[in-house]
C-alpha cells in the first residue's frame, strides 16, 4: 500500500468515526487592566469565536502566525483557561462550566505536551517520579508496579529503563520532549493537546518525536489538537487542518485539499511564503504587506481585510461566518 | 545569480583558511570550528547550514573577532579580507573595519538594539563613527536608510525606541544599520528565526533587494534549508566544527552527497509530499570535549559508515564540478570505495 493509498483509507476510516470533541463559538478574551483602580478598560480578543470538531483516532492541526490565538484555544479546551463564552463538548458532555474536582476527574482524559521541554519539567523530580506524578493524582498504586509500569512507558518513547532515576538536566532536549510525552500518556488519555512540541528542537530530532507521536497515535488510539507554526510540519501530522489568524478560524480541511486548493487569501500567502527546501520549485510568492494587527484592537470586519490583496469595501464591516464551500473544506471569506 | 569564471578569478573578497576557534574549558582549549576553509566572492550570497553546535555562529564570530574574551580565541588559520589577513588585527583597527567593511545582523533584534536610545540615533552612530558627516547630515541618511528598508513614516520612526516597534520592523532597522556605511560583506546569522513566516518572506525579500541594491556579499547562517535554497548561490553545510560539504545550491539540493546532508533533507516534512515516516539521525553529536581526533565525526551515526571511517580523516574533495564533500564514499583516492559502491551500501 503506498503512502497515498493509506493516507485516503484513514481519512475514509475517520469519516466514520465518533466526534471526540466539539467546540462550539469558543471565546476566550484576556481582561486589560488600567486606570487607577485597574478596571478591565479592553480586551484582548485572544480566541474570537471559534468553532470546531475532533473525531476520535484524528489529528485537527491548528496554525498560524505568533498571537494569531492557536495556544489560547489549546490551552481552553483542556480549562487550564476560563473560556470567556461557548461551549466545549467531550464526548457529548459539556465540561465547559466544570470546576474543583469535577473538572479535575475530566481532565483525566485530555493531556498536554508543552513547546519547551527545559522549562516543562521539575528540575528537583527524578524523570520517574515527573512521570508518576499524574498517576499519583488519580491512583492509589503499588509502588512496585508503577515503577513497572513506568519503565515500560520510558523504553516506549525511546529512552533507557535508568531514566527512571535520572534529572532532567541529564537529558538533552529531544529526549526530554520524549520524557514530556511520557508523563502525557502515563494515564492513557484520550486527547493530547501538543502546543508546538517539536519547534524548539533540530531538523534530525524533530523527526524522531514526530515519528514517535504518529506511532504512539496508533498504537494507544489517541486524538491529537496538534499546535504549531510551521505549516510543513503540522500538515505532515494532521489529518485536517485549521488556520487561524487574530482570534478565528478563517480556513479548516483537510490536510490534502489545503495544500492543493488553499482558499482563504491568508492561507494562500501562509503557503506560498514558506521557503521549501528545493530549488526546483521556485514558485511565485505572495507577500503580504505590514504586520499582524492587535488583538486588543482587531480591525472591524474580516480580520484579514487590513493586510488581504484582495480586500473588498465589505470586508471592513462585516465578519465573514465559516461556512462549507466544498465538501469538508470550511472558509470564512466573501469570495466564496 | 551564479558564479561566473571572470569573478572566480579576482581575489575573492573573503578568504578563510584552516580557521580554528576554541572555546577554554577548564583550562583548556577546545575547539569549536575545526580547520574551516572558504571563499566568499563579491556580491555573492553564501548559505552556512548546520544543526544547533555545528560552529556555524562560532565561525561568523571569528571573523567579526566578536569572540567572548577570554573564553573563545582564534587559535589558528587566516581570515583575508579583500586579500588583507585581518585575523590579528588589533580592536582599533578591527573596530575600522567593523560596521564598515563588514556588518553583522543577528537572530533577535531586541537584544541587539539598545533600549535606551532613538532608533534614528542607533544608525547615526554608527554613519558618524565611519565618516566625516554633521549631525544633520547622519540623520537625513538614517531617515533615507530607514526608507529604503520599507520602514513607513521614516521621519517619525526615527524618533522611536526599539520597544515601539513590532519584531519585523526591528529586524529591517538593524539591516538599515547594518547597510548604514555600504558594507562589502554582510553577515547574516540567523536573521528570519524569531519572525513569522510571512514577515520572514519579507525580510528574506528585502535582503535580496539591499544585496543587489549595494552589490554587496552575505553569509547567511540558518538552520533552516528552506532559506538557503530560497536566496543563497553557494551552500556550505557543517557538521560538529568542520565542513562536510560544500556545493552550488542548485547542486546540492538535486545532488546531494554527504549522508548527512541527506539525511538532514529527508528529516523535513515537505509541503508537497506525503510520507508517513520521517528519516532521522540516530545518537548524538559528539561533545566538544570528547571530539574525536581521527576519523569523520559523523561516523558514530552515519547509516553509510564502514570500520575505515573511524580511522581515516575524510577531506573536501571534489565530487563534480563546483561541488565538494569530505566522506570516503568520494574519496577516489581511497581503495576500497570502489567496491562498497559496487555493494551498494546504501540510506535505507
Amino acid at each position: 500500500m503506498t503512502t497515498r493509498d493509506f493516507i485516503q483509507d484513514r481519512i475514509d476510516s475517520l469519516e466514520n468515526r465518533d466526534v471526540l470533541l466539539e467546540i462550539q463559538n469558543l471565546k476566550t478574551y484576556y481582561p486589560v487592566k488600567g486606570g487607577f483602580f485597574k478596571r478591565t478598560v479592553g480586551n484582548v480578543k485572544a480566541v474570537d469565536d471559534v468553532s470546531f470538531t475532533i473525531r476520535k483516532g484524528e489529528t485537527l492541526g491548528l496554525v498560524g502566525e505568533s498571537g494569531c490565538g492557536k495556544s489560547t484555544t489549546g490551552r481552553t479546551i483542556l480549562r487550564l483557561l476560563k473560556p470567556t463564552d461557548g461551549k466545549i463538548l467531550f464526548e457529548g458532555k459539556d465540561i465547559t462550566k466544570l470546576s474543583g474536582s469535577k473538572l479535575q476527574r475530566a481532565r483525566r482524559d485530555f493531556q498536554m505536551v508543552f513547546q519547551d521541554p527545559y522549562a516543562s519539567l521539575n528540575p528537583t523530580q527524578m524523570v520517574g517520579d515527573i512521570i508518576a506524578e499524574p498517576i499519583l493524582n488519580y491512583e492509589k498504586r503499588n509502588k512496585k508496579e508503577l515503577e513497572k509500569e513506568i519503565k515500560a512507558l520510558l523504553t516506549r518513547v525511546g529512552l533507557p529503563e535508568s531514566a527512571y532515576y535520572k534529572y532532567a538536566h541529564e537529558f538533552s532536549g529531544g529526549q526530554r520532549q520524549r520524557i514530556g510525552i511520557a508523563r502525557a500518556l502515563a494515564l492513557h488519555p484520550k486527547l493530547i493537546v501538543a502546543d508546538e512540541p517539536v519547534s524548539a528542537l533540530d531538523v534530525s530530532v524533530q523527526s524522531q518525536v514526530l515519528n514517535l507521536l504518529k506511532e504512539l497515535q496508533i498504537e494507544f488510539d489517541l486524538t491529537y489538537l496538534f499546535i504549531a507554526h510551521d505549516l510543513s510540519v503540522v500538515k505532515h501530522m494532521s489529518d485536517r487542518i485549521g488556520v487561524m489568524y487574530l482570534g478565528s478560524l478563517v480556513e479548516v480541511a483537510s490536510n490534502k485539499d489545503l495544500y492543493r486548493e488553499p482558499l482563504h487569501p491568508y492561507t494562500q500567502a501562509l503557503i506560498s511564503a514558506i521557503p521549501e527546501p528545493n530549488t526546483a520549485i521556485r514558485k511565485e510568492r505572495i507577500v503580504l504587506q505590514g504586520d499582524v494587527p492587535s488583538p486588543q484592537n482587531p480591525p472591524s470586519g474580516c480580520p484579514f481585510h487590513t493586510r488581504c490583496p484582495m480586500a473588498m469595501d465589505v470586508c471592513s464591516k462585516e465578519k465573514p461566518p465559516l461556512k462549507e464551500v466544498r465538501p469538508g473544506h470550511h472558509v470564512a471569506c466573501v469570495l466564496y | 545569480m551564479s558564479v561566473t569564471q571572470a569573478s572566480k578569478k579576482q581575489t575573492p573578497l573573503l578568504q578563510v583558511k584552516n580557521l580554528q576557534t576554541g572555546f577554554k574549558i577548564d583550562g583548556d582549549y577546545y575547539n569549536a570550528v575545526e580547520g574551516v576553509s572558504f571563499d566568499v566572492d563579491r556580491k555573492q550570497i553564501v548559505g552556512v547550514v548546520g544543526e544547533s553546535g555545528c560552529g556555524k555562529s562560532v565561525m561568523s564570530l571569528s571573523i567579526m573577532q566578536l569572540l567572548p574574551q577570554g573564553i573563545g580565541k582564534i587559535r589558528g588559520g587566516e581570515i583575508a579580507f579583500e586579500g588583507a589577513d585581518i585575523a590579528g588585527l588589533s580592536d582599533k583597527k578591527m573596530n575600522q573595519i567593523r560596521g564598515k567593511d563588514i556588518s553583522m545582523i543577528f537572530q533577535e533584534p531586541m537584544t541587539s538594539l539598545n533600549p535606551v536610545f532613538t532608533i534614528g540615533y542607533q544608525i547615526e552612530e554608527v554613519i558618524l563613527n565611519h565618516e566625516k558627516l554633521s549631525k544633520k547630515e547622519a540623520r537625513k541618511r538614517s531617515v533615507s536608510l530607514l526608507e529604503s528598508v520599507g520602514i513607513p513614516r521614516a521621519k517619525q520612526i526615527a524618533d522611536e525606541y526599539p520597544h515601539q516597534l513590532s519584531g519585523g520592523m526591528r529586524q529591517r532597522v538593524m539591516i538599515a544599520m547594518a547597510i548604514a556605511c555600504q558594507p562589502k560583506l554582510l553577515i547574516a546569522d540567523e536573521p528570519t528565526t524569531a519572525l513569522d513566516v510571512t514577515v520572514q518572506a519579507q525580510i528574506l525579500d528585502l535582503l535580496k533587494g539591499v544585496q543587489e541594491a549595494n552589490d554587496m556579499a552575505i553569509i547567511m547562517i540558518t538552520h533552516d534549508l528552506g532559506v538557503v535554497a530560497e536566496i543563497c548561490d553557494e551552500v556550505i553545510v557543517m557538521y560538529a566544527g568542520k565542513i562536510v560539504e560544500r556545493s552550488t545550491v542548485d547542486e546540492l539540493f538535486n545532488h546531494p552527497k554527504h549522508p548527512y546532508t541527506k539525511l538532514l533533507m529527508k528529516a523535513i516534512p515537505k509541503m508537497d509530499e506525503d510520507v508517513e515516516k520521517l528519516a532521522t539521525i540516530e545518537g548524538l553529536v559528539p561533545s566538544i570535549i570528547n571530539m574525536p581526533e581521527i576519523g569523520c565525526r559523523f561516523a558514530n551515526r552515519c547509516p553509510k559508515a564502514m570500520p575505515e571511517c573511524l580511522s581515516v580523516t575524510p577531506q573536501l574533495g571534489e565530487t563534480a564540478p563546483g561541488h565538494e564533500a569530505a566522506c570516503l564514499l568520494y574519496d577516489e583516492s581511497w581503495p576500497e570505495n570502489e567496491k562498497h559502491h559496487k555493494e551498494g551500501v546504501g540510506l535505507a
